[in-house]
């Protein structure tokens, strides 16, 4: 257990890492005015298969965080929650975990782990909807030769205010690949994190977000490349829609002196629907070595393409439908790497249903 | 029956240098079954004629009017126009990422339809119309137009003439980048589509080779934003003897 500590850090927005977020609507996450509240709303959905188990321990943390929310979810959770795929167990249907319960007048402080251990091979797809005021610490650790995708759906309703850490800990030849969908909420600040603690390892970091009329999304990459031959790719797609639609990328990757044969490509792509929405993109690439065998990143920002509008549109596809057939097309390239029908449907049908509802609001 | 009727049609883009005009008062007339050959040199506007009667948003109409059967094509939107029967066959067609051919020719008939086609049906009308263009069955679950080489977008779009039946349709250098076997399929495709819905066809190219598969009714040579001269099947073997040069001096 950490030590309770009241006197954390309060963030005021100059901070680097707070200089985007609207610290005024995070609800009390970051200045300890929130009223915890007891709830423990991870559940899993469904029987879990053998090798698999689902239970609530006192761990240690994986990783040291400089992030205020999470350091005072550390100290305010009692219990983590805790997915662990038994060595070389090999999972072949998703294992569903999700967040149903909420509340917006008190907020969840809530530590989860995930561990594959050695040469296990697992999809976790976690599913988060409700109104509430969420603040997690999510903790993945890849023990050599794992596989693991990790799907994490923020479906919430429109009040709710969503700030986490996804940290991966990849270890010696393990695959991640995270896939991270942020289509509702009022405010969601996620930090995808990595670190890879030995050669082999690689990390596959996509996302795609969707930000109507007043809503803040804020995905902060950070990867770290601190040990020779790891492999890294970021990809985040995000759409725009609504006066003050706010979105926010940070791919911050370092490539530590140490890290020769490192291998590392992040992308972010925005398609600007509106007038008065924002998308802030910042890739930072820091390299302290020369012996690599690739690093580079790519930032686009753009609005729908006349020409493929008029294409679709001469086939007499109306307006609205060439836009919806066009915002689909761009998303699906990360959506359909979800692997589960139903869920892809679910997504593209709230992808659909928010494009509708920023046209009904002009 | 039909009729597309162009009359004194003038056009602008809008640069960075102001607008310049490039349509200078068009007048051709289209009736169902019939062929019209528009042959000019580059730069002389075919594709600006093309895209205007299509209602691209770059081109500004200054004058003239553009009517099917009487009625005003020039007030309606893009899509509008293909449900009034109207096809354009790119000259250079458009990738749609993440867009699937299956999915894009389904939305299609839908919309021109106007209802859902059924399903059962609907695969094999598609499958027919692959197989008739000479293309993959693989083709139908890529995405519109990505990856695929020249020759393969040109028998894409003539694939969605004969799929979607239009009423007039314009044909803008479908022949060009085609080898030998893809032109005879694609003119086939074609001359399906002419013979199935007794199709008007505008049909602009560079080369008379096309002309022997699909036969012009008219040929008219189009040059600095109008048409010039107009003639039969025979006109086009004289431009290919002598050019233009006669024209574009004028
Ligand atoms: N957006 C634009 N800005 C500037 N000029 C333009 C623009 N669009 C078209 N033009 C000019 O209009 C003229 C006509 O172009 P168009 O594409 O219609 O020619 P074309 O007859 O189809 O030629 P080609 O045989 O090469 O296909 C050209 O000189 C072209 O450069
Ligand atoms: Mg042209």
């Amino acid at each position: 257990m950490s030590v309770l500590t009241t006197n954390y850090l309060t963030p005021t927005g100059r901070e680097e890492a707070w200089r985007f977020t609207p610290l005024k609507r995070l609800r009390g996450l970051h200045d300890g005015v929130a009223v915890q509240s007891d709830r423990e709303s991870l559940i899993t959905k469904g029987a879990l298969p053998s090798g698999v188990s689902f239970t609530r321990e006192n761990l240690e943390p994986l990783a040291s965080s400089d992030d205020v929310i999470i350091e005072r979810v550390r100290g305010a959770a009692t219990s983590v929650a805790h997915l662990a795929i038994a060595p070389n167990t090999e999972v072949a249907e998703p294992i569903f975990l999700g967040r149903s319960a909420g509340a917006l007048d008190t907020a969840e402080f809530s530590r989860v782990r995930i561990t594959l251990g050695t040469h296990a091979v697992a999809t976790v797809i976690v599913e988060n909807t409700t109104d509430t005021v969420l603040a997690e610490d999510l903790e993945i650790y890849c023990a050599p030769g794992s596989n693991l995708k990790f799907v994490t759906l923020q479906e919430f309703e429109s009040k709710s205010v969503y700030t986490a850490r996804h940290h991966a800990v990849v270890d010696k030849d393990a695959t991640f690949k995270s896939i991270t969908v942020t289509v509702g909420g009022d405010v969601v600040r996620i930090l995808p994190t990595v670190e890879f603690k030995a050669p082999g390892a690689s990390a596959d970091l996509l996302g795609v977000y969707f930000a109507t009329a007043g809503q803040f999304f804020e995905h902060r990459m950070h990867v770290d490349h601190a040990v020779p031959h790891a492999k890294s790719n970021v990809n985040y797609k995000g759409a725009l829609a609504g006066k003050d639609a706010h979105t926010v990328w940070i791919g911050d990757v370092l490539i530590r002196a140490a890290a020769e044969g490192t291998d590392t490509y992040e992308l972010n792509r925005n398609l600007l629907l509106s007038d008065g929405a924002r998308a802030d993109s910042v890739p930072n690439l820091e390299i302290e070595t020369g012996e690599i065998i690739g690093a580079g990143h790519a930032s686009t920002t753009g609005r729908f393409d006349d020409e493929q509008l008029f294409y679709l549109m001469s086939r007499g596809i109306a307006m609205a439908d060439a836009r919806r057939l066009v915002v689909r097309g761009f998303f699906n390239e990360i959506v359909s790497e979800i692997g589960n029908e139903e869920v892809q449907n679910r997504i593209m049908d709230r992808i659909d249903a928010e494009l509708e509802k920023a046209a009904h609001n002009g | 029956m039909s009729t597309l009727e162009i009359r004194n049609l003038q056009v602008s883009v809008d640069t960075d240098n102001g607008t310049v005009e490039i349509l200078k008062g068009v007048d051709l007339t289209i009736k169902s079954g019939e062929t019209h050959a528009i042959m000019g040199p580059n730069g002389s506007g075919k594709s600006t004629l093309a895209y205007s009667i299509a209602g691209h948003p770059k081109y500004t109409i200054t004058g003239g009017s553009v009517t099917l059967d009487g009625v005003d094509v020039l007030e309606m939107t893009v899509d509008e126009r293909a449900k009034a029967g109207l096809f354009l066959a790119m000259q250079y067609p458009v990738e749609v990422p993440g867009v699937s051919v299956s999915n894009f020719l389904r939305t299609a008939a839908t919309a021109l339809r106007g209802e859902a086609p059924k399903l059962r049906t609907w695969v094999g009308e598609v499958k027919d119309a692959m197989e008739a263009l000479n293309m993959d069955p693989s083709f139908a679950t890529r995405n519109v137009n990505e990856g695929f080489s020249g020759g393969e977008k040109k028998r894409h779009e003539i694939m969605q003439l004969e799929l979607l039946k239009p009423k007039m349709a314009i044909l803008d250098e479908t022949d060009s980048g085609l080898d030998v076997d893809a032109l005879r399929i694609v003119s086939e495709g074609v001359n399906r589509a002419k013979a199935a819905n007794n199709l008007g066809v505008i049909l602009i190219t560079h080369y008379t080779r096309i002309l022997r598969y699909i036969q012009p009714d008219f040929v008219h040579v189009f040059a600095n934003g109008r048409v010039v001269e107009q003639g039969g099947p025979e006109l086009a073997e004289k431009l290919e003897a002598n050019g233009y040069a006669d024209y574009v001096s004028k």
